[in-house]
């Protein structure tokens, strides 16, 4: 029997925000039925981006439910920025943790509400599979090699084991679980590369270094973040602190794309490369 | 706690005669009972007495056809592994895609070492078809295992049918009774089958404790090899107590099997009937007339099992699913896979496996919530609504019982 949270019973037993939303401003379906859990949430938004409400539906198991329950809790009443920085870990920890293997139930939780977002923010797409092109690499849970990096990544996963809790990649037939060793072994190998060649942040970088710097960091550091949401950057031009670039893929029509830039892209320069530079959009 | 426990294929209580008979040899006659001294030996006659009423059980007479085991599975692994040693030039071996994992991750275990193995399919009742065995075993066919009754669905193979089948091909025939053993009348005096498995704990006797038939000729090699204990055929001071535990148990057993064949298959039947009628969208799992008469497994569609089973825990109800969540894998059951349940009543599906201990005021109860925990996830469940619709559109509410595909 699993060792369940008392909270996590409790929004079992008396889950909150069950139903449906009459004109809700976003939703998203993610999992199905055949793969054993599926979570439906629907959202109202009100103009200046606060969640008024949130309802949910889901079929799946006891965590699955109060995955999804105390999720709505933790949106209604927030704006939308704030809760997209809602990661599972956040989830499980809102229910006082989950046992290893019903992780999974806090991603379905947090995919749903991502797509959700991305559903307000005007994109069609009802579930994050549908933007994502990367490899199938576990067809019994139809999981793909970007979704897999990125629970690796987020959740620092060592082991296929922790990869099929997480997002039950490689939990059927098993076929898979050397492409997910692979997939493991090159996001951990990259960030060691990372460790061992970050030496301090170098004071006085010549022109030539500081370029082929930034073309490092956005190779290593951001494209792979943006490749994971559907989205890619390209490195147009360095003009002294001014750094040009252009959005591909869904962060090009994506309204949050500021966000990405300012937030993501000048911070992560800032800190590997030099605290002078600044991001700018040019549209190519 | 006065818990309504409906989980008797996963185990059972301990019988309080059963206790009651063991008890004396844990402080008082420990002696070994291979010793050469009376303390000792007054153990090896109770043993004896024990083995005596496990073969009444099984209606033969002759102890020596009896190996003590620890559990079912190492009585599955004996047999198996004991028969490949005793036919060392044939490869193959037969069993079914339903087997319990003792048989059937034993299988595919020796499949990577050189062996070739059949799992032979079932149908969407849970019957094998005697023609695909018949052209499975082929004269590299060292053994057949074939489980006498499913521990999920309860589903009965024609077993003497299969015998006859195997025999004609001329190879050894193992038959994985641990369910089957106090809950249906056995027969092996005339029967075809060559090696037996059964588990203590599984017919109100203790755990740690089961026993494996080697029908007198066959030819068998020891899996557990130490001393010379079990006519040397399985190394190991024997287990006193579990064994006279279990010989108890089995002569309980030979005294309840007319109840349990009665009074227990009435109320599952009563349970059985009640759920189908009282909730739509249900299905039964599994051959309604070739079941044991303590078992039901029924699925109900768009909910999760493991979300069924602790609504039913909130209650005090202990059953069992074949659902993902509850296996700790993330696929339903392989039992109810090999039957092609259909998908969206696959995830749902509960066994409640009853024993003589149950009462009718019991499956009032169950009776009683079950309707109210499936009616309650449905409110939560997306699919729920479309479903309703489609029941409607067919027929006004009526619960529908979808073939299997
Ligand atoms: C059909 C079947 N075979 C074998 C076993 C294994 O028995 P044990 O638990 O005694 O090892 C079980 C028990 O779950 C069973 O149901």
């Amino acid at each position: 029997m699993w060792n369940y949270s008392d909270k996590v019973i409790d929004h079992f037993m008396h889950p909150r925000n069950v139903g449906v939303i009459e004109n809700p401003n976003a939703e998203a379906e993610v999992g199905s039925i055949a793969c054993g859990d599926m979570l439906k949430i629907q959202l109202k938004v009100d103009d200046e981006g606060i969640i008024r409400d949130a309802k949910f539906k889901t079929f799946g198991c006891g965590s699955a439910i109060a995955s999804a329950s105390i999720l709505t809790e933790m949106i209604i009443g927030k704006h939308v920025d704030e809760v997209a920085k809602i990661t599972n870990k956040d989830i499980a920890e809102a229910l006082g943790g989950l046992p290893e293997e019903k992780i999974h139930c806090s991603v379905m939780g947090r995919d749903a509400l991502e797509a959700a977002l991305a559903n307000y923010r005007g994109h069609t797409r009802k579930t994050p599979e549908e933007e994502d092109h990367s490899k199938l690499i576990c067809r019994c849970f139809g999981v793909t090699e970007n979704k897999i990096r990125r629970v690796v990544q987020e959740n620092n996963l060592k082991t296929v084991e922790q990869v099929t809790h997480y997002c039950k990649a490689g939990g059927g037939c098993g076929a898979c679980h050397s492409e997910i060793e692979d997939i493991i072994d090159d996001v951990w190998k990259v960030k060691a590369a990372e460790r061992c060649e970050r030496p301090e942040k170098p004071k006085q970088l010549t022109n030539i270094q500081k370029i082929a710097l930034i073309q490092d960091t956005v190779e290593r550091e951001i494209r792979p973040a943006l490749r994971a949401d559907g989205g890619d950057i390209e490195l147009i031009d360095v003009e002294g602190d001014k750094v040009l670039v252009a959005l591909r893929g869904a962060c090009a029509e994506c309204p949050a794309s500021p966000v990405t830039l300012k937030g993501y892209v000048e911070q992560k320069l800032r800190e590997f490369v030099s605290d002078g530079l600044h991001v700018e959009v040019v549209s190519q | 706690m006065s818990v309504i426990y409906l989980d008797n294929n996963a185990t059972t209580r301990v019988a309080d005669e059963v206790l009651e008979a063991m008890l004396p040899y844990f402080c008082q006659y420990y002696g070994n009972p291979a010793s050469m001294h009376t303390f000792g030996g007054q153990v090896e006659k109770e043993i004896v007495r024990a083995k005596e009423r496990i073969v009444s059980l099984l209606g033969i007479s002759d102890i020596t056809e009896i190996v003590i085991m620890s559990c079912g599975t190492e009585s599955d692994n004996a047999a198996i592994h004991g028969t490949l040693e005793s036919y060392p030039h044939r490869r193959h071996i037969v069993t079914t895609k339903v087997e319990h994992p003792a048989v059937l991750n034993l299988c595919r275990h020796l499949s990577r070492s050189g062996y070739q193995v059949t799992e032979l399919p079932v149908d969407s009742e849970g019957m094998l078809s005697l023609d695909e065995l018949r052209a499975a075993i082929t004269e590299n066919t060292a053994i057949v295992s074939v489980m006498y009754a499913n521990n999920e669905t309860g589903v009965i193979f024609p077993i003497e049918e299969i015998g006859q089948v195997v025999k004609e091909k001329g190879s050894m025939f193992h038959v994985d009774a641990v369910q089957a053993v106090g809950k249906i009348p056995l027969n092996l005096a005339t029967s075809s089958i060559d090696l037996l498995s059964l588990s203590g704990h599984k017919l109100h006797g203790p755990k740690g404790v089961g026993a494996l038939y080697v029908r007198k000729g066959t030819r068998f090699k020891p899996f557990m090899i130490g001393g010379h204990q079990e006519r040397g055929r399985r190394g190991g001071t024997e287990n006193s107590g579990g064994i006279i535990g279990l010989g108890k148990a089995c002569e309980l057993a030979e005294a309840h099997i007319n109840d349990e064949n009665t009074r227990v298959k009435a109320l599952r039947d009563r349970l059985e009937k009640a759920l189908l009628t009282s909730v739509p969208n249900v299905r039964l799992n599994g051959h309604k007339a070739h079941r044991l008469p303590n078992t039901t497994n029924v699925s109900f569609e768009y909910v999760e099992g493991e979300a069924i089973l602790l609504l039913l825990d909130s209650h005090e109800i202990a059953a069992a699913s074949g659902s993902a969540c509850t296996s700790g894998s993330l696929e339903p059951s392989h039992v109810l896979r090999a039957m092609g349940i259909p998908f969206t009543f696959a995830h749902g599906s509960i066994r409640f496996s009853l024993s003589v201990y149950n009462t009718e005021k019991e499956i009032d109860t169950v009776i009683r919530v079950v309707p109210e925990i499936i009616a309650k996830l449905r409110a939560i469940s997306p699919y729920w609504k479309e479903a309703t619709a489609k029941t409607k559109a067919r027929g006004a509410g009526q619960p529908t019982r979808k073939a299997a595909s």
